[in-house]
């Protein structure tokens, strides 16, 4: 557990010695912020309906740049030997390394808040709906962050990194997207699948467990392929 | 302490290492020596449980590499090849990241730290990003995170590559010092490097063993005759050599002299298997009234021994 937490904040620290941490949140808010205004403005509405519908297209782009170097840097620089060869278990390493990025999106989606403060000012707030909003902001891109975490795993090359994690999320968002283009029989399937359906719920302000569910079962599985992919070394 | 046993790593059926077997003492300073390429450092990754053995087992201190490899990473400390660091921490926020990980906490820290620090002569680039530190100094925070915790093994892979003369006659003190309590492997291709610091050595070509003994057992073992160097202050070299070929025990004589420096004679003597006839020579330049400049015996260099168990 503690060894956890060192990696953690090892890693967390990194992003804020590299530019990463402050293009992340300055862009994020840019374009949260844009969204948000216009709607003020230009819409009369103060809700936070206009960032959320810019927010998974961000993350797919945002977020695989966010875990890209988690891992693969490790295997580039060859502190990947270091760091398995201390007493430290590898599913240690891949946790604290997902939770240091997770912290970043954290700080990113939590600093938002003023959207919810001007709203509240405004007009109503539902406490409840924001709330599912935040939930779904959040899991989403803890979703995105494990699968970017896994492509990590898989390379040497930070690229490779960025460019698998972002087709897998595009995949995962787009089958959400191509709904009517498919069979009957296989719509539901696509939707449960389908990132874009379980976010759009939660925004709703429903906090069901299926989408809970569905967003655990994802980032479970992508971390324990990644702790696979770090556990490769170890094949005869 | 550490104990090999048919030690065989295959890469895509290609043997890096093959049928490697041997053990290591407490307190032994064991060099690893061997061309590039031989497997002296898929053997270390073996060791410090970086990957498994295709064939065979590595126990240390009653650990298996493989089964128990987090109590064998616990008495550990390794140094890979080339240093491998983060290069965006400085060298504080690094040793204390290392000394977190492994297991040290609270007071003992920091004096560990201190410890290391001052051992390995880091004060002055203690808030240094790693990525600027010269290549001697990545060394020697790669050998400070090595022996934080005080390791009873300590794996070194080409420690002492890239740094300068001065640095490198430290960090052999620095070896030889912890070699007295600790167990140290280490890897080179620098060959005085063996000599000045191991106790023993093995030599590694193309994944086998092809020797294993103090340097000077190998020193001894792979010369094929005595030789002695002598020069005197004379001019008739033919006289002095033909002379010389008539001791007793002598195989050859070789005229070495430099044409340039006309005063001196110089010949390289070789003799039968362990004789010694220093006392003869020096009896016989009395006799003719030669004035002897010089005489040694020429040793079979590791260079020799290396060379002819590799090519």
């Amino acid at each position: 557990m503690s060894n956890i937490l060192t990696i953690l904040k090892k890693e967390f620290k990194s992003y804020f010695n590299s530019a990463i941490a402050y293009i992340f949140i300055t862009v994020f808010l840019l374009i949260t912020g844009w969204f948000f205004v216009s709607d003020l403005f230009l819409a009369n509405q103060a809700s936070l309906r206009g960032p959320l519908s810019i927010i998974p297209l961000i993350f797919i782009f945002f977020i695989p740049g966010i875990s890209m170097r988690l891992i693969s840097e490790e295997r580039k620089s060859g502190t990947i030997e270091l760091l398995v060869t201390m007493p430290v278990k590898d599913h240690e390493i891949i946790l604290g390394k997902y939770f240091a990025a997770l912290a970043l999106l954290f700080a990113a989606v939590l600093s938002t808040f003023p959207y919810v403060m001007t709203i509240s000012i405004l007009g109503e707030v539902d406490g409840g709906v924001i709330f599912g909003q935040y939930l779904g902001m959040l899991l989403m891109g803890a979703a995105y962050l494990a699968i970017g975490t896994f492509a990590s795993s898989m390379t040497r090359n930070q690229i490779v990194a960025f460019i698998t994690s972002f087709l897998l999320v595009f995949i995962f968002f787009l089958i959400g997207k191509m709904l009517v283009f498919l069979p009957t029989s296989l719509v539901a399937i696509a939707e449960y699948i389908s990132i874009d359906f379980h976010f759009e719920n939660l925004v709703r302000g429903v906090v069901d467990s299926r989408d809970m569910i569905y967003y655990f079962s994802l980032i479970s599985f992508f971390l324990l392929l990644s702790f696979r992919a770090l556990g490769s070394r170890k094949w005869k | 302490m550490i104990y090999i046993e048919n030690l065989t790593k295959l890469y895509a059926s290609t043997p890096a290492v093959d049928d490697i077997s041997f053990e290591v003492e407490t307190g032994e300073i064991l060099g690893f020596l061997g061309p590039n390429g031989a497997g002296k450092t898929t053997t270390m990754k073996m060791i410090t449980c970086y990957m498994p053995p295709t064939h065979g087992r590595i126990k240390i201190a009653g650990y298996d590499v493989f089964t128990d490899s987090l109590e064998v990473r616990k008495r550990i400390g390794y140094l890979p090849e080339n240093a491998p660091l983060y290069d965006d921490m400085n060298v504080l926020e690094y040793l204390k990241f290392v000394a977190e990980l492994r297991g040290i906490r609270g007071h003992e820290k920091s004096s560990r730290m201190k410890k290391m620090i001052e051992v390995t002569a880091l004060g002055d680039v203690l808030h240094k990003d790693i990525g600027e530190l010269s290549k001697g100094f990545r060394q020697r925070v790669g050998l400070a995170q090595a022996m934080i915790h005080d390791p009873d093994i300590l794996v070194l892979d080409e420690p002492t590559s890239g740094l300068d003369p001065n640095q490198i006659v430290d960090i052999r003190d620095l070896i030889r010092r912890l070699g007295e309590e600790k167990t140290v492997i280490l890897s080179t291709h620098i060959l005085p490097e063996v000599q000045a610091t191991c106790d023993r050595v093995l030599i590694i070509n193309r994944g086998k063993l092809v020797a294993d003994g103090t340097p000077e057992e190998l020193q001894s073992s792979f010369q094929g005759a005595e030789k002695l160097r002598v020069e005197f202050k004379a001019a008739d070299r033919d006289a002095i050599s033909s002379r010389l070929k008539e001791l007793s025990q002598v195989r050859s004589v070789n005229d070495v002299s430099q044409s340039q420096q006309s005063y001196s004679a110089a010949f390289i003597v070789e003799l039968e298997k362990g004789s010694d006839i220093r006392e003869e020579i020096f009896r016989l330049a009395v006799q003719e009234n030669w004035v002897l400049l010089e005489m040694y015996k020429e040793q079979a260099s590791l260079e020799n021994v290396f060379r002819e168990l590799t090519v």
